[in-house]
């Protein structure tokens, strides 16, 4: 990927980078130990095609992780990284974007990693709105501990942890994001490179906290999880991509559109040409009320076409800018309001304010 | 104002313990500090112990709902907020009740004789009044009817019957400043700032502050009222402020920083009795980043986040968020950042007793890990020691590259004393192992002295590198499993630790050096060890005492010194954790006093055991 074609913005605008930075600026040394056909490499790809449309020296740049196959990318990207502890690493992101604001922090995560031990920080971190990329490697199941069933795991599905089938109800991570406040919200199959570019280059043009979550292949543990959603053969019929100001067509013939009844999403047919049904779900994705975005989220197969794109960018307060430190004089601060002076003899007066 | 009748008796003391006591809701923090701030302004020391419960209005007038704030003030020998109560100042019958085991024989007490109704004696868990039953014949009891003559202070003042109830405590304030003289400029000025917006409120206050004083004066029964001696030598020139352990260690990191030219980042999660290190942090954006994170793990982790951008990290808790912390403590020691972990001890385990004291995490600071994971331990010895403390804990951090833990605990962080405040000039500058030396660069290359790695902060040009929980190559820092490579790593993480002990000043002794006996304290024992050996002292018993600050590594100098004295004694507020751990490195076999009651050592209690040790009676 050429450092001139990154960047494609939702505008159709191309960030040409000054800087001269290709991708192959950003990608490490050390060889990826993901398996063959992993998902990873595919995030891994279009990451480090993103960085260097963002303008940015290379020093700039922070990749902060947890632990779990998806929190193995800082090394095997060429800037500043963090392989931190389990479900922590948006805590460790939040400290250092408030340290140095002018820094472009991503954290890298899983579903285990964000949605279960580290439940608490994603939600804390999306409501607080810190300059932060967040990017979710959904593969909807632990990986690196072999196999078990994660929260993001599809009920029924028998795992090494659960052998009769899974009985919790998974989570939806989007729709977690979205009911913590998240100002930015999009998902992306690992195999849509196209849409992952794209997503990955409005995630890092937003100012606030962006959140991505990637429907991610893991070949070795739950291999073809999400291929009812990425298969040629089906995707056109099962998923919809998102457009701002656009109605919610898809079906490979693009005879099928979201309408909406109540608060009840429905697919209906309509004659390609013909006028749209009326109630045609229209995408908004600068709408200020989170239902539209949440309605969305909670889009499941098969009763209704997964949603891929971007669910919700909005402006907001940025957490980070609340922390602006002026300086003074310290000393004062150590007197406090109550100090006093004493001299040789014991003799007593307020001291200077 | 005459606030001092000169018919009456006067009687000199040099130092006077008093408490004031009433339900959490009258107030009696609030004039426990004034009148803290008016000793200290009168040029006399102070050592002060609020005593709280955990809940905060518990159940009026019951004895779970009782506050308490302690004081010793005076002229010589403050060293602790005192054994027992001299003077207690109840408001109610349960806080009469509650606070007999700590009276003095012979006490004063002044008491609200209004609050002693049935229903309220009742509450207190009393089967009869207490004012009659002969009970406090012991004491000397002055009964004063403070809700009505707070009331008739204020009579037309148009206040609601509550507003006038809570006013109160400033007539036992009044009281109090009559009884021991005190000036009371200081405090009306405090009433005139604080309510300044409320005239109504002020003049009532004062008002009543001042009926309280002219109450005292009116007083012509037998109640002395007490001078405090002059003091036999000043303090000193200087600029001083009273100071509680917890605002120490705030200004100590918020000084540090300053030293170290760098940024101050604070992460912690609200804790009982460690939040107002937060909280004083929090009133001075602009000389510090605070984040109130969401829970105890998220303090820390943003700390390592801060750290990791080239700030002086920190991040302050109490026990249970102490082991809450402890994952994040080892991602700190394998990346080898800079980072200081405030731990301010409270009673455990678990919820534990969360107002009340204890030194009980000393083991888990310094072995409290998985896997091999050396740290530096350092450990406060009073209120305004904290500062220092912060300052030295800051330094080792930055120079070293470790997290380091200090130690404080409740009595440390709510106490309160009299505190030079120190020049900044003054304090030692911190270098750090912040590096742009892109020529060259390994993120796990060794100072060859310290064996500190450089600190290549992000956003630094030419530096970027991975860095992560999983081993790291020794120089490259890149992630290995050889198994070579982890036990050298292991050794050098130790022995970077063990370098500490090359900075440490030798082992001061105070009190009586060629004693029989040694007294090796630690954290806040320092102030009641120092009163029983002067106790001692007084009576031909002379005890030399040694407090440790370097909880871990320990100093070089401290085998030698303890093999030097007949009898070591090991004071602590634990089951004797630092005994075991002394005896395990040393083998040198110890005496040790031990409390866990959640409440610091009366200085008989040390006394006697000395005593019982030296076989003199």
């Amino acid at each position: 990927m050429g450092a001139a074609v990154v960047g494609t913005g939702v505008t159709g605008t191309v960030t040409a980078t000054n800087l001269g930075l290709k991708r192959a600026d950003f990608v490490s040394n050390v060889d990826p130990k993901w398996c063959a056909g992993c998902g990873c490499y595919s995030v891994l790809r279009w990451l480090t095609g993103t960085f260097p449309g963002m303008n940015l020296p290379r020093e700039k740049f922070a990749v902060i992780s947890g632990i779990g196959c998806s929190s193995r990318t800082p090394y095997y990207v060429d800037t500043f990284g963090f392989h931190t502890v389990h479900g922590r690493a948006m805590t460790v992101a939040t400290g250092l974007k408030i340290t140095q604001p002018d820094l472009s922090v991503w954290v890298m995560t899983g579903d285990g990693d964000a949605l279960s031990i580290g439940g608490n920080h994603f939600i804390h971190m999306i409501r607080r709105n810190p300059d932060i990329k967040v990017i979710l490697f959904n593969n909807q199941i632990y990986g690196l501990t072999k196999g078990q069933a994660s929260p993001t795991t599809a009920k029924g599905k028998k795992t090494k942890s659960t052998p009769f089938g899974s009985f919790d109800q998974p989570l939806r991570p989007l729709s977690m994001a979205i009911a913590a406040g998240a100002t930015f919200a999009a998902r992306v199959a690992d195999t849509d490179g196209e849409l992952m570019a794209d997503i990955l280059a409005q995630a890092a043009a937003h100012r606030g906290a962006a959140f991505v979550e990637v429907l991610l292949n893991c070949v070795i543990f739950n291999d073809g999880t999400f291929s009812h959603l990425t298969d040629k053969a089906v995707k056109n019929d099962t998923t919809v991509r998102l457009r701002d100001g656009a109605p919610l067509v898809f079906g490979a013939a693009k005879n099928q559109v979201v309408t909406i009844d109540g608060f009840r999403p429905r697919v209906e047919t309509f004659e390609p040409g013909a006028a749209l049904p009326t109630n045609a779900l229209i995408h908004d994705v600068g709408v200020e009320d989170p239902s539209l975005a949440f309605l969305l989220s909670n889009m499941e197969h098969p009763e209704l076409p997964v949603p891929v794109g971007v669910f919700r960018k909005v402006a907001a307060p940025v957490y980070d800018d609340n922390y602006a430190p002026r300086g003074g004089d310290l000393g004062k601060v150590l007197q406090g309001n109550e100090a006093w002076v004493e001299n040789d003899l014991g003799e007593i007066k307020p001291a200077a304010r | 104002m005459t606030s001092q009748a000169p018919s009456k008796q006067i009687l000199s003391l040099d130092r006077v313990v008093i408490r004031f006591a009433g339900d959490s809701g009258d107030g009696m923090q609030l004039v426990g500090e004034q009148f803290t701030s008016t000793c200290a302004l009168m040029g006399e020391d102070i050592a002060t112990l609020p005593d709280y419960p955990s809940e905060i209005r518990a159940p009026a007038g019951t004895i779970a709902g009782v506050s308490g704030y302690q004081l010793c003030f005076g002229t010589s020998e403050v060293y602790t907020p005192g054994d027992g109560v001299e003077f207690l100042i109840a408001m109610n019958p349960a806080a009469l009740r509650a606070n007999m085991p700590a009276l003095n024989p012979g006490a004063t007490l002044i008491l609200n004789e209004d609050a002693f109704q049935t229903r309220q004696i009742e509450k207190a868990g009393y089967a009869a009044n207490p004012l009659e039953t002969g009970e406090l014949n012991g004491f000397r009891v002055l009964r004063v009817p403070m809700a009505k003559l707070t009331g008739e202070a204020l009579g037309g003042a148009g206040l609601a019957a509550k507003q006038v109830d809570r006013s109160k405590n400033f007539f036992a304030l009044g009281l109090a400043y009559w009884l021991f003289h005190r000036d009371p400029s200081h405090t009306e000025r405090w009433l005139a700032k604080k309510f300044g917006a409320k005239p109504e409120v002020y003049q009532a206050n004062l008002q009543v502050f001042r009926a309280g004083q002219a109450y005292g004066a009116q007083q012509t029964g037998d109640l002395p009222h007490y001078q405090i001696r002059a003091k036999a030598k000043a303090r000193g020139p200087g600029t001083y402020r009273q100071v509680s352990g917890n605002t120490a260690t705030a200004l100590g990191l918020l000084a540090a920083a300053k030293r170290a030219g760098l940024q101050l980042f604070l992460g912690s999660y609200p804790i009982t009795p460690a939040t107002d290190i937060m909280q004083t942090l929090q009133q001075y954006p602009d000389f510090c980043k605070v984040l109130q994170a969401e829970d105890e793990i998220a303090g820390i982790g943003s700390a390592i986040g801060a750290a990791f951008g080239g700030a002086l990290a920190a991040t302050s808790t109490s026990g249970p968020g102490f082991s809450l912390k402890t994952e994040f403590i080892n991602l700190a020691v394998i990346t080898e950042l800079p980072l200081v972990i405030v731990d301010v001890q409270r009673g455990g385990p678990s919820t534990g007793l969360p107002t009340k004291t204890e030194q009980s995490d000393l083991m888990q600071a310094v072995f409290g890990r998985h896997g091999e994971s050396p740290i530096a331990v350092l450990a406060a010895s009073s209120p305004q020691d904290c500062f220092d403390a912060a300052v030295e804990a800051s330094r080792i951090a930055l120079k070293y590259m470790t997290p380091v833990v200090l130690l404080t605990d409740g009595y440390l962080g709510n106490g309160s004393g009299v505190w030079r405040v120190p020049d900044l000039q003054d304090l030692p500058e911190l270098p750090t192992m912040l590096t742009t030396q892109v020529d060259g660069f390994k993120p796990y290359s060794r100072d060859p002295e310290t064996l500190a790695r450089p600190w290549a902060a992000v956003g630094t040009k030419g530096l970027e590198h991975r860095i992560g929980g999983l081993e790291k190559e020794d120089g490259s820092g890149a992630v290995t499993t050889s198994a070579a490579n982890h036990e050298k790593m292991t050794h050098l993480r130790a022995e970077k630790i063990e370098r500490i002990t090359r900075d440490m000043p030798p082992t001061e002794i105070t009190g009586d050096p060629n004693a029989e006996i040694l007294v090796l304290g630690w954290g806040s024992t320092a102030g009641v060890i120092q009163l029983a050996a002067s106790h001692l002292a007084r009576q031909g018993i002379g005890v030399a005492i040694a407090h440790l600050r370097y909880m871990n590594p320990m100093p070089p100098d401290l085998e030698g010194l303890l093999r030097r004295y007949k009898k070591v004694l090991v004071p602590e507020m634990n089951s004797g954790q630092l005994w075991y751990r002394l005896r395990a490195a040393y083998l040198i076999d110890m005496d040790r006093l031990n409390k866990v009651q959640g409440q610091p050592f009366r200085a008989d209690e040390i006394e006697l055991k000395i005593k019982s040790m030296l076989g003199v009676q």
